[in-house]
């Protein structure tokens, strides 16, 4: 920790605040919690992919001993609890609103994918929750599903429901049409790629877990639950699915073990335990067990696309072209269907200045677990299309990946890209040169000479990618359909004696926000780290609050304290100005101290904080004791964090094995709060980036829909010895021009950036061998599949 | 039926009933309420729920609580003294090797009983060890140099060297 003698906490990487009780075992996470009175439910899901559902019979369930009650859709439906809500309204190309699927709490009629819900059980033990739901009889009449997704909306596919017979929950278009194809006419050359962006399990450590109290007393209820955003788990369920007042529900979100966008939506077993609390008059706590999580999760990516790159014969871009199916799951989760729509296309620009870009996406409906944000949302899947793209195009034209990349960055700012955003500022060719450097690239011909010699290829892939955070100014998000609001809430509360609550209503799930929150507010008061304590993830002690997605915290939940402390300050000003007889517009104050400008009459932080509380030498004829402010930030454009990747990698021809070398990360995030904390943010996305690229993949049986890669058994999760050590270095960058941090965000960069890297590098290594195109996760059988068809191809 | 254990946790003597399909983890969370052992899959796979059986990592998800009868169990709990972090503690929080911090009491279990029996470890052999234990925040980069930079630190001469200073 650096300087603490002036407090300048901004750019130092202070060790975190929350790391002692993780480490010593003292955090609170949702199912570390047993209330008085608690009981345990358990949660019958679908073994089918799809049926209807003839009848169920609890009777024989009901007798095991210590079993408290079991509840069926059936229930739920004549208690009027209403289906889950969608956050975000698509319109079809042809004006139509998207179709809206009823999506039960708990299945009714029938069930659409395996793991469905279909009865909850509530009991004294977990054991007899677990006993009791062996003994329920459900007769179901199994149906055809459909599952894959580029054939979800054949003709002829099942229908997953009855109303929507065509699977087709939008066809939504993005981009000037006629502009782009006029352009395809005239270009000198053509790239084309057919990509599947493969399915995902997020995976947070911690399964998903609710813990829901009701109230005799007051008829309230206090919801404990493993999520991202408890403001807007208590507005969805409160309005939207149960009629109650937020008033009457407080959620809290206590230490959450990771979320990756996961935690973010309103799922059915929240409210269904919520709604059972008051029926069974008992605290009523759910933990999702591994395998279940898989089934019950909503999954990430899965999208087939064909994308298109016209250039001229210099290598300019003139046009792309992007057609996608997305696969939706078989309902609608709270924000699917902004996912590959409003957080993909709008991306596909990247760095680039690509005149004219034409995006179509059909989403659709399978019988599969629903499939909606994960770490990145659309644009890891966007940047994945431009940069295979580029590359592929680079070496189509025979122009070198990161001069072809020059040839086309966008240098000019504001920029405003074919697909609705505005780029604030940016500077993309010092980040690619700086990776360069990083990575040596000029060594990299040694270095694969080296490895041709151990009879092994190398290859060297890069990756330049824009993301949008800081979602986003309310009103533009609103006429894009978004159903909610996007601001962020704070609560400066300075105590009598000097120390400070920060009252935030962004989330920390891993992020540090007790450390960065606490370094921005004890830099800007001039107090010590120690003085500040950051309150987060509960309605009934913040304000308002829209949570942590889209690495939004810093630049809007941040901003949002920035506001109040400004306002703190301006109170306080005027108090030190009464302190020292002075006006307040003549107080300066710096590293804690008021002073009356140019003069040695100084009161500190902690005079003006008790002269608040105990207002006796105080103009109470002017000015409200206390010393409480606190303030909503919306956002006037969203940040535009960028950056440079190359990754290293060698390839075993035999085996089709492949290791990273080196992986170099070069970001801008514009100004950084704390460096430690957001490099580790970078580690974490290149993990699950690297993970994408080359081990995880949520398969299904398209015949049956059993998930196959359900549990860790199946599900190839990255460990330590599937990583390499990470290069990664935040550049010194071009702070964000619309926030008063000038910070732009980091969280999913390295998810985003990082997949098309390490394809690109396998395919410089393999295309001296034939080998133009790989699918992920490139696996050692993928990589040896492709290997030995190009080899086939090559005989006579 | 419940069945009589009676073991050694933290360094203190624990008699306890259990029911025989109970795991250790469970009777260590839910009936002892040492909360810190985490459940984090059902395949142990994940390691969150890593604790110490007469000083070896074991995961408690995979042993029945009777089986602990008259074991001297480390849970993370009890891995600190006198408010001071352990090396490895100190280590993981130094290196920012925990985010969420939901994997982390099972690294850490994990890593100390690997250093303890590897005291000369590196990167490589970290990574190479660190099978059992998953994290899905921090692509593994900074749990690896924390893991290298506890076992240096816990040497027994780096120890005692320490506690003079």
């Amino acid at each position: 920790m650096n300087a603490p003698e002036t407090h300048r906490m901004i750019g130092a990487s202070v060790k975190r605040k929350e790391d002692a009780r993780f480490l010593t075992g003292t955090g609170q996470y949702t199912d570390d919690l047993i209330l008085p009175q608690q009981s345990y439910a358990v949660f019958l899901r679908s073994p089918h992919a799809h049926a209807r559902i003839a009848s169920i019979d609890t009777s024989a369930a009901k007798q095991v001993p210590g079993v408290v009650a079991i509840f069926t859709g059936a229930d739920l439906a004549a208690d009027n609890v209403g289906g889950l809500p969608c956050g975000w309204l698509i319109h079809s190309v042809d004006g139509k609103p998207m179709h809206e699927p009823a999506h039960p709490v708990i299945a009714h009629t029938k069930v659409r994918h395996v793991g469905d819900q279909v009865a909850l059980v509530i009991a004294d033990s977990l054991g007899a929750a677990k006993d009791a739901l062996e003994l329920i009889e459900v007769d179901y009449d199994e149906l055809p599903a459909t599952i894959d997704t580029a054939h979800a909306a054949d003709p002829g596919q099942p229908a997953v429901h009855d109303d929507v017979p065509d699977n087709t929950c939008y066809t939504w278009g993005h981009g000037d049409k006629a502009a782009t194809d006029a352009a395809f006419a005239k270009a000198a050359h053509v790239t084309t790629l057919d990509i599947v962006n493969n399915r995902l399990v997020p995976n947070a450590i911690e399964p998903r877990a609710v813990n829901a109290a009701w109230s005799p007393a007051d008829d309230s209820y206090t919801v404990y639950v493993a999520n991202q955003n408890p403001h807007v788990e208590r507005l969805l369920m409160a309005a939207f699915v149960l009629a109650l007042p937020e008033s009457k529900v407080r959620v809290v979100a206590p230490d959450v073990g990771g979320g990756f966008g996961s935690k973010i939506f309103l799922y059915a077993e929240d409210v269904a335990l919520t709604w059972a609390s008051k029926k069974v008059r008992r605290p009523v706590k759910w933990t999702a067990e591994r395998s279940e999580a898989f089934l019950s999760d909503a999954h990430g990516r899965d999208h087939v696309t064909k994308a298109e790159l016209a250039t001229d014969a210099d290598g300019k871009f003139l046009a792309m072209r992007v057609h996608t199916i997305a696969n939706m799951g078989a309902y609608l989760s709270t924000f699917a269907s902004s996912v590959p729509t409003i957080l993909y296309a709008t991306l596909l620009a990247g760095q680039y200045a690509t005149p004219a870009i034409y995006a179509e996406v059909k989403a659709v409906f399978t019988n599969t677990v629903p499939v909606d944000a994960y770490r990145g949302a659309g644009r890891p899947e966007a940047t994945y299309v431009v940069e295979r793209l580029v590359e592929t195009a680079a070496r189509e034209l025979n122009i070198a990946p990161a001069e072809l990349r020059r040839r086309n960055f966008i240098r000019s700012f504001p920029y405003a890209t074919p697909v609705g955003l505005t780029y604030d500022i940016g500077d993309y060719d010092t980040l690619l040169k700086r990776a360069m450097e990083l990575a040596d690239v000029d060594g990299f011909a040694a270095r694969r000479q080296a490895s041709e010699q151990k009879g092994k290829r190398r290859g060297l892939g890069y990756s330049c990618y824009i993301e949008a955070c800081g979602l986003a100014p309310s009103n533009i998000a609103g006429a894009l359909g978004a159903r909610a609001g996007l601001f962020e809430a704070g609560e400066i509360r300075v105590h009598p004696t000097g120390s400070v609550t920060v009252f935030t209503g962004s989330h920390s799930h891993g992020q540090g926000h007790e450390t960065t929150f606490a370094q921005v507010v004890a830099d800007r008061l001039g107090i010590p780290l120690e003085n500040v304590e950051v309150v987060h993830g509960d309605t009934g002690r913040i304000p308002f609050g829209m949570g942590t997605y889209g690495s939004r915290s810093i630049a809007v939940g941040g901003s949002a304290i920035m506001k109040a402390l400004d306002k703190i300050e301006a109170k306080a000003k005027k108090i030190a100005a009464h302190l020292l007889e002075a006006s307040a517009d003549d107080i300066e104050f710096k590293d804690g101290t008021f002073r009356v400008a140019g003069t040695d009459r100084t009161k500190a932080f902690t005079d003006v904080s008790l002269a608040a509380y105990v207002p006796h030498n105080y103009p109470l004829d002017k000015l409200e004791p206390g010393l409480d402010e606190s303030a909503f930030y919306d956002p006037t454009n969203f940040t535009y964090p960028a950056g440079a990747y190359i990754c290293e990698i060698e390839v075993d021809t035999d085996t089709g094995e492949a290791r990273i070398e080196r992986f170099t990360a070069v970001d801008d995030f514009g100004n950084v709060i704390n460096p430690m904390i957001v490099e580790g943010q970078v580690h974490g996305g290149l993990g699950q980036g690297i993970g994408q690229a080359m081990l995880e993949r949520c398969v299904y049986d398209n015949e049956s829909g059993q998930l196959l890669s359900g549990s860790y058994m199946d599900y190839a999760m990255p460990h330590a010895s599937d990583l390499p050590d990470f290069t990664v270095e935040t550049a010194k960058g071009t702070p964000c021009t619309h926030n008063p941090l000038g910070v732009k965000g980091c969280g999913e960069a390295g998810a985003i950036g990082s997949p098309p890297a390490v394809i690109n590098a396998l395919i410089d290594a393999l295309a001296p061998l034939g080998v133009t195109d790989l699918q992920m996760p490139a696996t050692p059988h993928r990589i040896w599949s492709a290997l030995e068809a190009a080899r086939t191809a090559k005989q006579p | 039926m419940a069945i009589s254990i009676s073991l050694t946790v933290n360094g203190a003597p624990v008699t306890a009933n259990v029911e025989p399909n109970t795991l250790l983890v469970q009777f260590l969370r839910d009936q002892l309420r040492l909360t810190g052992t985490h459940i984090g899959c059902d395949t142990a796979q994940c390691g969150a729920c890593t604790i110490h059986l007469n000083g070896r990592a074991i995961k408690s998800c995979n042993i029945l609580a009777v089986q602990a009868e008259g074991a001297d169990l480390t849970t993370i709990e009890g891995l600190s003294h006198d408010g001071q972090l352990h090396p490895m503690q100190a280590a993981f929080r130094e290196c920012h090797g925990l985010q969420c911090g939901f994997c982390t009491p099972g690294m850490v279990m994990s890593a100390t009983a690997l250093a303890a029996t590897h005291p000369d470890l590196n990167e490589a052999d970290v990574r190479a060890q660190l099978d059992g234990n998953l994290c899905r925040c921090t692509g593994y980069h900074n749990i690896v140099k924390a893991i290298v930079q506890g076992a240096a630190a816990m040497k027994p001469g780096v120890a005692a060297a320490a506690k003079a200073a």
